[in-house]
Parts: structure tokens; C-alpha cells; sequence
């Protein structure tokens, strides 16, 4: 059955297309338009780079220590700054 | 991310106030917290002053937390509240509204109007510290709501259930936030990023 998915349609599994949790079925429908579809084969490597690049500014965005200190006094917890591994 | 916070901390001994348990958690999520406030915020005092928040408000709730949303969630649900305060504070005129909202479709369309593939620009160009400031500010464009739903879906790695258990919000307003959201981001990604390629192929 070659039920084929329109650029349209596309959008709206793309969210789940990317992050994986798409069904087999839907997912097989979306390989074989981006393989014929420029644009929307763009849009799904482009909203990937996208996602990935949050996701490693994120990992590189730490508590500075001076922030991590002062909330452990607000806290009045003081005796445990040390205690970070 | 971390999903079974119930395991690893004891909830009984953070209802009856250990300090070493307290300190514990607030370890375990300092960053995590910071971090949401921060984006959201853009400012670093305003995210300090909601992590502080935060924590002073989980301390003293903790003795009657039940257990019925998981502790991860339950924290990010107080950071959440905070940082909107703290918006609603400094532009009252701004729409925050979370809830579902009827015309949750119809604001904007779905944007979709860049096709420029960027993806093959070297790494240290996608994440030059420039690049970096350009995705906080993109992010900062993007209206609270949606904003928020990224944030802890796509930075802090929630599931859409977690997003929608914190949020209080049905996982469908979640998917439809998240996938505008991203979009609206992807947009404005690749309006910087090719650029950059234009001038690499000059
Ligand atoms: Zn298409």
C-alpha cells in the first residue's frame, strides 16, 4: 500500500519523527518523501542540528561555584559546600 | 536525565528536614534549576534570585510532600512558578497564560520557510561562543509558553509526560508547543547560520 504522505502531513509527525517514537509505519512514510523531497528533507536535518545544538549549550551551562556557595548560605546549609564531588 | 529521584533520595528523611539530604538534592538540581531560570530569564540575577527561591519554598513544603508527582517534577514545577513571577513582575502586560488555551492553533501558522541546509558548517562554527549568544537570544524570542515547554523538554531532556506533569498542561498543548516552538527556532537558526555559509563559500 503506498499511502504517501504530503509535505503537510510531514509536519505534523515531525516532532515525533525526530525524537524517535514514531511508529514504523508513519516513520517508513516519512523516509520515502524526505528521500524525494528536498525541503523537507532540509527541515528534518536542519531541526535536528537544531535541537542538538540546545542540547550542548544546556550540557555546557553549569552553576558557577560563587552562585552554588550563596545558595547554600541562603539555605543555611553552609557546613555542606564542601561536599560536592 | 535522572528518573528515579524517588530511589536515590529518601523522602523520608527529606520530609523530616536532614540537612545532609537536603543538601543532597539541592545538589542534584542546583544546575538543573539554574539552568531553566537562566534561559528563561536571561539574566543572571533574576535566575539566581529564582533558584534561591526555589529552594526556600521546597524546604519548607518538603515536610508535606507526598510523593504524588515525582520530586524532579515537583521542583521544576516551583522554579517554573517562580520564573514567571518574576516575569509577570517586569512586563505585567505580557500574556503567560500556560492553560490551554482555545486558540492554541490559530495565533501563527506552522513557519516553515528556510531550506537552506546548514548542517555541514564545522563544529567549532555552530558553536563558536557567537553562535552561542545567538541561540540564547533566539531562544528569548520565542513567546514564554513556548519557551518554557522547550526548555524543559529539549534543554533539561524531560519526557513529554514529565513537561506535561509539570506544566499541568494536556501532552498534546505540549507536543503542539514543542514542535512550534522548535520550528520558530529552526527558523531563526538557519536565517544566522546561513548566513555564515554564504560568507564561506565567497
Ligand atoms: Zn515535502
Amino acid at each position: 500500500m503506498r499511502n504517501d504522505i504530503n509535505c503537510d502531513a510531514f509536519l505534523e509527525e515531525l516532532s515525533d519523527y525526530v525524537d524517535g517514537v514514531l511508529g514504523d509505519t508513519l516513520c517508513k512514510e516519512i523516509e520515502r518523501h524526505i528521500e524525494d523531497c528536498g525541503n523537507c528533507r532540509v527541515v528534518v536535518d536542519t531541526l535536528k542540528k537544531t535541537i542538538y545544538l540546545y542540547h550542548e549549550t544546556a550540557a555546557q551551562t553549569l552553576i558557577p561555584a560563587e552562585v552554588r556557595e550563596r545558595l547554600f548560605h541562603r539555605l543555611s546549609l553552609e557546613d555542606f559546600i564542601q561536599e560536592e564531588k | 536525565m535522572n528518573e528515579n529521584d524517588l530511589q536515590e533520595f529518601s523522602l523520608q528523611l527529606l520530609r523530616s528536614g536532614d540537612r545532609a539530604e537536603v543538601a543532597r538534592l539541592v545538589d542534584a538540581y542546583s544546575t538543573k534549576i539554574y539552568r531553566l531560570a537562566l534561559k528563561m530569564l536571561s539574566n543572571p540575577q533574576d535566575a539566581e534570585d529564582v533558584l534561591q527561591n526555589t529552594f526556600l519554598k521546597a524546604m519548607q513544603a518538603l515536610p508535606k510532600f507526598e510523593g504524588r508527582s515525582s520530586l524532579s517534577t515537583w521542583l521544576y514545577r516551583i522554579a517554573v512558578n517562580e520564573a514567571l513571577m518574576t516575569i509577570r513582575r517586569a512586563k505585567p502586560e505580557v500574556d503567560i497564560t500556560l492553560k490551554n488555551g482555545e486558540n492554541e492553533d490559530t495565533d501563527d501558522d506552522l513557519l516553515l520557510t528556510s531550506f537552506t541546509d546548514w548542517c555541514c558548517l564545522p563544529e567549532g562554527e555552530l558553536m563558536s561562543s557567537e553562535a552561542q549568544n545567538h541561540l540564547d537570544k533566539a531562544i528569548h524570542k520565542l513567546p514564554e509558553k513556548l519557551r518554557i515547554v522547550f526548555i524543559l523538554r529539549d534543554l533539561e531532556g524531560l519526557s513529554i509526560r514529565e513537561t506535561s506533569e509539570t506544566l499541568e498542561l494536556t501532552e498534546t498543548a505540549i507536543k503542539t508547543r514543542l514542535l512550534r516552538a522548535r520550528l520558530k527556532l529552526r527558523e531563526m537558526l538557519s536565517a544566522y547560520y546561513g548566513e555564515r555559509l554564504g560568507q564561506e563559500k565567497i
